[in-house]
């Protein structure tokens, strides 16, 4: 565990360890109710492995009215609680306190309804991202957001932290895709929030949930919409002799008017990686590679694949190369999906950034990490959703060598800062949690983080709900750790990451 | 960036209308009405001031001053604006650059004064109303991306950014989109745009009959054609677009597509062959005719002349039917947008009677209504938007942490709040 500061540690509730077991489990079921430190073990941390810490109790209710009572228990015993979905997040937002207990949404694993009529879907919070799609695929539909996790991510965890994924600049993140919600607040109050009909009356409650981090409630049942799936889908892969002339390019295909599913950047340093690893069949030589990948109607693609092509030559491209087939197109991919496990391979560690920025400060920023990398004399690596602007520097270093983590550390600090500094925000999909909690005061002045306290503090006036993450708890900037890879092994080293 | 604390203005507080043109002004009215605990009318354009509850305010803040464009940069599709600025200015820079607000402002003006007024920004991100393409694009909430504001002590606060991506910290942006000015005076917004499509055309299947338009607009949503638009306006309505590709004035069912040129042609024959549409059943509405079409519809312009109260109905689309069906009197008229989603029902006569019986009919099919004109006689005592108990408790906590002293609109949306 690392140096960072989490709230203070109430030594009552520790002594009151056996009451509260016994206590919740006249609640719930007391088979699910964990304790002992062999079955606690497995939630010491989330995506996030840097940082670990048991819980004093795990509990694992399997309903809503369970939820509710064991909240309202912990409100009345100001017993802190920490909520887990799936535990993939990596910004450490499910990380567990000392003195909490850790609600471990795991048995909401249901699927509710399908509503092809609605064209939603009704489903617990613990179902993966990528189950939903699974469900609802043969009659042609599917869901939006995917992020990279979507394997295994849980639903209520992409609410929580709301979550984007490749193709989030044409479809949006989960805040764009939710119809509703139905949550627990922490003094057990069980209400919804949206439904199967768009949008709601009075205040917004449903976007204000959404990406709050489970700060705010406990989510315990999921409408999501869908979305009939495009007829054909095309990708091209192009190669630039410059940086600049890669970032040129994506501003003019937006300028154009074409928007793209996806569009991705790779730098020549992880572009030879990824191919060296997956055998994706990139240039190599190319110091920028971009997959731009568009869907829709047969003939809407084929303008767009024309336009992207015609704007590329444009802007110098070095190569370029159209998929011809669905499964080019995911060879095209592949080495991209590839690009964490492949920087595992090129050092004993890797710490990935998640900034946001203005598409078209793309290559001052580089070249603002390219300084830095040669500053601290740590290599580093670059992928870009260049579509909406979210970069994921991937920095080298060696976790052994204490001086190299700190180095690593004020690197990731260093760089989420200029990001912010060109006008960009310091996550764009990761989520703030107990990563970034000591960097929101680059993004935020006093009074806007009071103006959030206060909205925690009236629904959470004890603030015993995931109390320690999102807010720096000195108010201080200090610069703390990032997504830690240790030998090229995540917690999940089966779950891609791009 | 930190306000100045030490700023002085020459306002004159002894006004009951102010008019501050720079947010330095903004913030000491703000300041000077927290102190003092005077509640305030925030006001822009006028063209959506009549929604809302009747409310008691001893001074008004008018940002119509406070208007212009910060920082548009198109090809990073955003626009940042300061709150007071007008719609139609904003659209009118959007399209020299061939972009637009995808999610199609409604003009109130024409159903209020019979004449276009789109109102401001800040109007439309408070009353979060959306045009045809919400299903596909979502709403004003879904295109705002960051904003500054003035809570009710007089703080500047801000969330967001100019991004799309971003999460971080609570997304406030959302919270003060459709609250109607009750938490916070927003004083810079900045707001995603999009590049309009090549061309549009729109597929008009002549029908006078509610459950079979329901069937197409349902059938389309779900098709791989994407449509960005699908209505139902009903015998009485017809006759008002009169259009050279119109070749009837009945019932009609209209549904919008968008994109490139071969695709929009290519989609709108698959669509009318999906539906099972005969040749003399439907007709196809060029760019030109398609733009008209769906401004009237955005714009409530069947509505123009009408006397009538007008409400706002949102259900899920199964459910759309029923609702109809339970509320339709003879002398009632609507029509139905967001593909069989969004229904606008004009009541000649409104009591407290009816309404409860409309009150109930949503809140069984999933949905909700908002009273959007309604006669003033009866407004003083109606409910203008529903909630229930639990939302409303949270409701109250939430506008006490925006603005403790409820000084903003207070009672504009609900007593208490």
């Amino acid at each position: 565990m690392s140096s960072l500061q989490m709230p203070k540690v109430d030594s009552s509730v520790l002594s009151k360890k056996d009451k509260i077991v016994s206590d919740i489990g006249r609640i719930i079921n007391p088979k699910n109710v964990l304790s002992h430190p062999d079955e606690l073990r497995p939630f010491e941390t989330d995506g996030l492995t840097a940082y670990r810490q048991m819980p004093l109790v795990v509990v694992m209710p399997e309903t809503v009215e369970e939820v509710s009572n064991i909240l309202k228990y912990c409100n009345d015993n100001k017993v802190k609680v920490v909520p887990r979905g799936a535990g993939t997040g990596l910004s450490g937002g499910s990380l567990p306190l000392e003195d909490c207990v850790l609600m471990a949404m795991g048995k909401f694993n249901k699927i509710l309804e399908i509503d092809y009529e609605n064209r939603c879907v009704v489903t617990q919070p613990c179902v993966t991202n990528l189950a939903i799609t699974h469900a609802v695929q043969d009659k042609g539909f599917y869901y939006a957001p995917d992020p990279s996790s979507q394997i295994a991510c849980s639903i209520g965890g992409n609410v929580a932290e709301n979550s984007g994924g490749v193709h989030s600049l044409k479809y949006g993140a989960t805040t764009n895709n939710l119809l509703g919600i139905e949550v627990v607040l922490m003094d057990g109050t069980i209400t919804k929030f949206g439904g199967k009909a768009m949008d709601s009356e009075g205040y917004d409650f449903l976007g204000l949930m959404t990406g709050s981090e489970g700060l705010l409630g406990v989510i315990t049942e999921v409408t999501v919409k869908i979305l009939k799936s495009p007829e054909i889908v095309k990708a091209a892969l192009i190669g630039f002799p410059t940086i600049e002339d890669a970032g040129n390019c994506v501003a003019e295909i937006i300028a154009e008017g074409c928007i793209p599913a996806g569009m991705e950047i790779m730098d020549k340093a992880l572009t030879k990686a990824t191919n060296d690893y997956s055998k994706a069949g990139y240039p190599t030589d190319a110091e920028a590679m971009m997959i731009v990948e568009f869907d829709g109607t047969e003939h809407e693609v084929e303008a767009y694949i024309e336009k992207a092509k015609q704007i590329a030559e444009k802007n110098n491209s070095s190569s370029l190369k159209v998929s011809k087939s669905n499964e080019e197109r995911l060879k095209f991919w592949a080495g991209r999906k590839a690009a964490f496990p492949a920087c595992g391979v090129l050092a004993p560690d890797y710490m990935c950034m998640d900034g946001s920025i203005p598409r078209g400060k793309l290559a001052e920023v580089l070249r603002e990490i390219t300084r830095l990398s040669k500053k601290y004399d740590l290599p580093v690596a670059n992928a870009f959703h260049a579509g909406d602007g979210n970069l994921h520097p991937l920095i080298m270093f060696d976790a052994n060598d204490k001086n190299s983590l700190k180095k690593c550390e004020d690197f990731g600090a260093d760089i989420l800062k200029y990001c912010v500094k060109v006008g960009g925000a310091l996550t764009g999909e990761h989520g703030v949690g107990i990563e970034k909690r000591e960097l929101m005061c680059e993004a935020f002045n006093d009074k806007d983080i009071q103006q959030q306290l206060t909205i925690k503090v009236a629904l959470d006036p004890n603030s015993l709900l995931n109390p320690g993450k999102v807010y720096p708890i000195l108010r201080k900037c200090a610069e703390e750790g990032r997504v830690h890879v240790h030998g090229g092994k995540t917690k999940f080293p089966d779950i891609p990451r791009f | 960036m930190e306000e100045k604390q030490n700023f002085q203005t020459s306002l004159d507080f002894n006004q009951n209308i102010f008019k501050p043109s720079t947010r330095e002004e903004i913030v000491e009215i703000v300041k000077n009405c927290y102190k003092k605990s005077i509640p305030l009318e925030i006001s822009g354009l006028q063209s959506k001031n009549k929604i809302g509850r009747n409310f008691q305010a001893e001074k008004t803040l008018d940002l119509s001053n406070y208007k212009g464009i910060i920082d548009y940069k198109p090809e990073e599709l955003y626009i940042k604006v300061k709150a007071g600025t007008p719609i139609s200015e904003i659209e009118e820079a959007l399209k020299k650059n061939n972009q637009q607000l995808a999610f199609e402002p409604n003009d109130f003006g024409y159903l209020f004064s019979g004449e276009s007024n789109s109102g401001s920004i800040g109007g439309v991100v408070a009353c979060n109303f959306a045009g045809s393409r919400r299903f596909k694009v979502g709403s004003v909430r879904d295109h705002l991306l960051g904003f500054q504001g003035v809570n009710g002590k007089g703080e500047t606060i801000k969330s967001g950014g100019t991004v799309v991506k971003n999460v971080t910290g609570y997304d406030l942006c959302k919270i003060l989109s459709g609250s109607f000015g009750t938490l916070t005076v927003l004083t810079e917004i900045s707001i995603k745009v999009l590049p309009k499509p090549e061309t549009s055309k729109t597929l008009i299947i002549k029908n006078p009959h509610v459950k079979k338009a329901l069937d197409y607009l349902g059938q389309s949503l779900s098709s791989s054609t994407d449509p960005s638009g699908g209505v139902f306006y009903p015998d009485y309505f017809g006759k008002n677009f009169i259009l050279n590709d119109l070749t009837h004035d009945g019932g009609l069912t209209g549904i919008r597509i968008e994109g490139p040129m071969n695709s929009v042609d290519q989609r709108i024959d698959r669509l009318s062959k999906e539906l099972d549409l005969i040749d003399n059943e439907f007709s196809v509405l060029d760019s030109v005719q398609t733009e008209i079409f769906w401004n009237k519809t955005k714009n409530l312009e069947v509505f123009k002349n009408s006397k009538s109260n007008l409400i706002r109905i949102v259900v899920p689309i199964s459910e759309t039917l029923q609702v109809i069906q339970k509320l339709k009197k003879d002398d009632l008229n609507y029509f139905i947008d967001w593909g069989g989603s969004l229904i606008w029902m004009a009541f000649d006569h409104l009591n407290s009677k009816i309404l409860a019986e409309i009150k109930e009919i949503t809140k069984n099919h999933q949905g909700y209504y908002t009273l959007i004109k309604i006669e003033d006689d009866f407004k003083a005592s109606a409910d203008i938007f529903t909630i229930d108990p639990i939302k409303y408790k949270i409701s109250e906590k939430i506008k006490k942490s925006f603005d403790p002293k409820r000084i903003f609109n207070p009672g504009k949306m609900y007593t208490g709040i």
